[in-house]
């Protein structure tokens, strides 16, 4: 029984602590983090309303699910998207200055905003490529697409 | 009662095959007179994309020697387009999956020129001197690195008798995202492993057969209906090194 109290005042504490360093004030979150010399990831938003899993569990898990993936598909030619690479760079993808996707060795590209942080190489991207390809074409294919639709509207109009 | 049973199995081989025809005719559509939609892929049908690949099918390929034009290197510049190797300002130790052999018989001066990549052993060489397992067979007889095990060592390179494989020993960047290529690991060509998981054909069979030759034909050699089998069984074909046992997936015809 003490011993259970004990962990609900640690973990209270330590909950309290964590809202204290971990969020910053609304407004001034860069400088707040500055202020107390621990630069807070700030990973862009990706495309859509939320992450292919709990965004929790892709924090926690997303290695492992990268690397079960990765066995799947190249051994057993499983191309599932749900947990692809190429999935993640395409929908995680940031924009630069010139309005295109950044690569790996540009600081603000997705997942070196954390990666960075906790101090942890990653190997992915010797050889994947870390700008989205496939949201290129398709958005091309796509355009195209519409255009034609738009003609084919246009000249049925009376 | 032996008989009966063997009318029934005929009858349905027979519906069988009706289906099968059936399917056939469904998988083209003509749009326009001369102008086709190949909803359902002929020798390469598309499979689920989390079915993992079975031994069901052995993907390979038939090149005849014949219709493979001097000087052509229309497969090259496709397979180094698809998979992102470089094809211009060449060094010796650069990446090459794939290139075009001549060849001279000196006694009559007859001379054949053809295309050599890996050539998807049954018994790859490649595999069995790998240190990591990097080296691997697919269960559809597709024989690939995993660059993820890949340590580099170069062993697979000494063994291949057909020196298709290359090492990487630059930095690379904007590699195609369904060829992933890096520096410290060992290449060559993976048959577009990509393109066959979804029931296309790889890029130098399409590129031969669009805009030159039209030399090389790809197909399952398990099934003996394919038009690969077909062929092999009706005309004299060779294996490059048929000597070594090494049951390669890719044949010749005329050399």
């Amino acid at each position: 029984m003490v011993n259970q109290i004990a962990r609900f005042v640690f973990l209270a504490g330590s909950m309290l602590l964590g809202v204290l360093v971990f969020q910053p004030a609304p407004g001034v979150g860069a400088v707040a983090a500055e202020a107390s010399g621990v630069p807070v990831p700030s990973p862009t938003k990706g495309r859509g309303d939320k992450c292919v899993a709990e965004t929790s569990y892709i924090r926690r898990y997303h290695m492992n699910l990268l690397s079960h993936q990765r066995d799947d598909t190249v051994h057993d030619g499983i191309r599932t998207k749900q947990f692809s690479l190429k999935e993640c760079v395409d929908c995680h993808a940031v924009k630069g200055a010139d309005s295109k996707p950044v690569a790996y060795d540009d600081p603000s590209h997705f997942c070196r905003s954390c990666h960075d942080y906790a101090a942890v190489a990653i190997d992915c991207f010797e050889c994947h490529d870390s700008k989205p390809q496939k949201s290129a074409a398709t958005g091309e294919a796509f355009r195209g697409a519409l255009l034609a639709l738009e003609g084919y509207l246009k000249a049925r109009k009376p | 009662m032996s008989q009966r049973r063997d009318d029934q199995a005929s009858a349905q081989e027979h519906s069988r095959r009706d289906i099968l025809r059936g399917a056939a005719a469904l998988g083209g559509v003509a749009l326009a007179p001369g102008v086709t939609l190949h909803l359902i892929g002929g020798e390469a049908a598309a499979r689920p994309v989390e079915e993992a690949v079975s031994d069901a099918h052995r993907w390979g390929m038939l090149i005849d020697a014949g219709k493979c034009g001097d000087g052509c290197q229309a497969c090259v510049t496709a397979c180094s387009e698809e998979n992102g190797w470089d094809l211009d300002a060449r060094d010796p130790t650069d990446s090459q999956w794939i290139r075009k052999v001549e060849l001279r018989d000196p006694k009559s001066g007859a001379e054949r020129t053809l295309p050599m990549m890996c050539q998807h052993c049954a018994s790859p060489p490649c595999v069995d001197v790998c240190p990591t397992g990097a080296s691997f067979k697919r269960a559809d007889g597709i024989v690939l690195v995993d660059k993820h095990t890949c340590i580099g060592c170069r062993y697979c390179v000494m063994a291949c008798p057909y020196n298709a494989r290359s090492f990487v020993h630059e930095p690379l960047t904007d590699q195609k995202a369904h060829a992933p290529r890096g520096k410290g690991t060992v290449e060559s060509c993976t048959m577009c492993v990509h393109r066959v998981d979804a029931g296309r054909q790889p890029a130098c069979v399409e590129r031969c057969n669009d805009a030159a030759g039209g030399a090389m034909l790809f197909g399952d050699l398990n099934d003996p209906t394919s038009e690969i089998s077909r062929r092999i069984a009706k005309y004299a074909t060779a294996r490059v090194r048929a000597d070594l046992g090494l049951d390669t997936g890719v044949y010749y015809r005329n050399i």
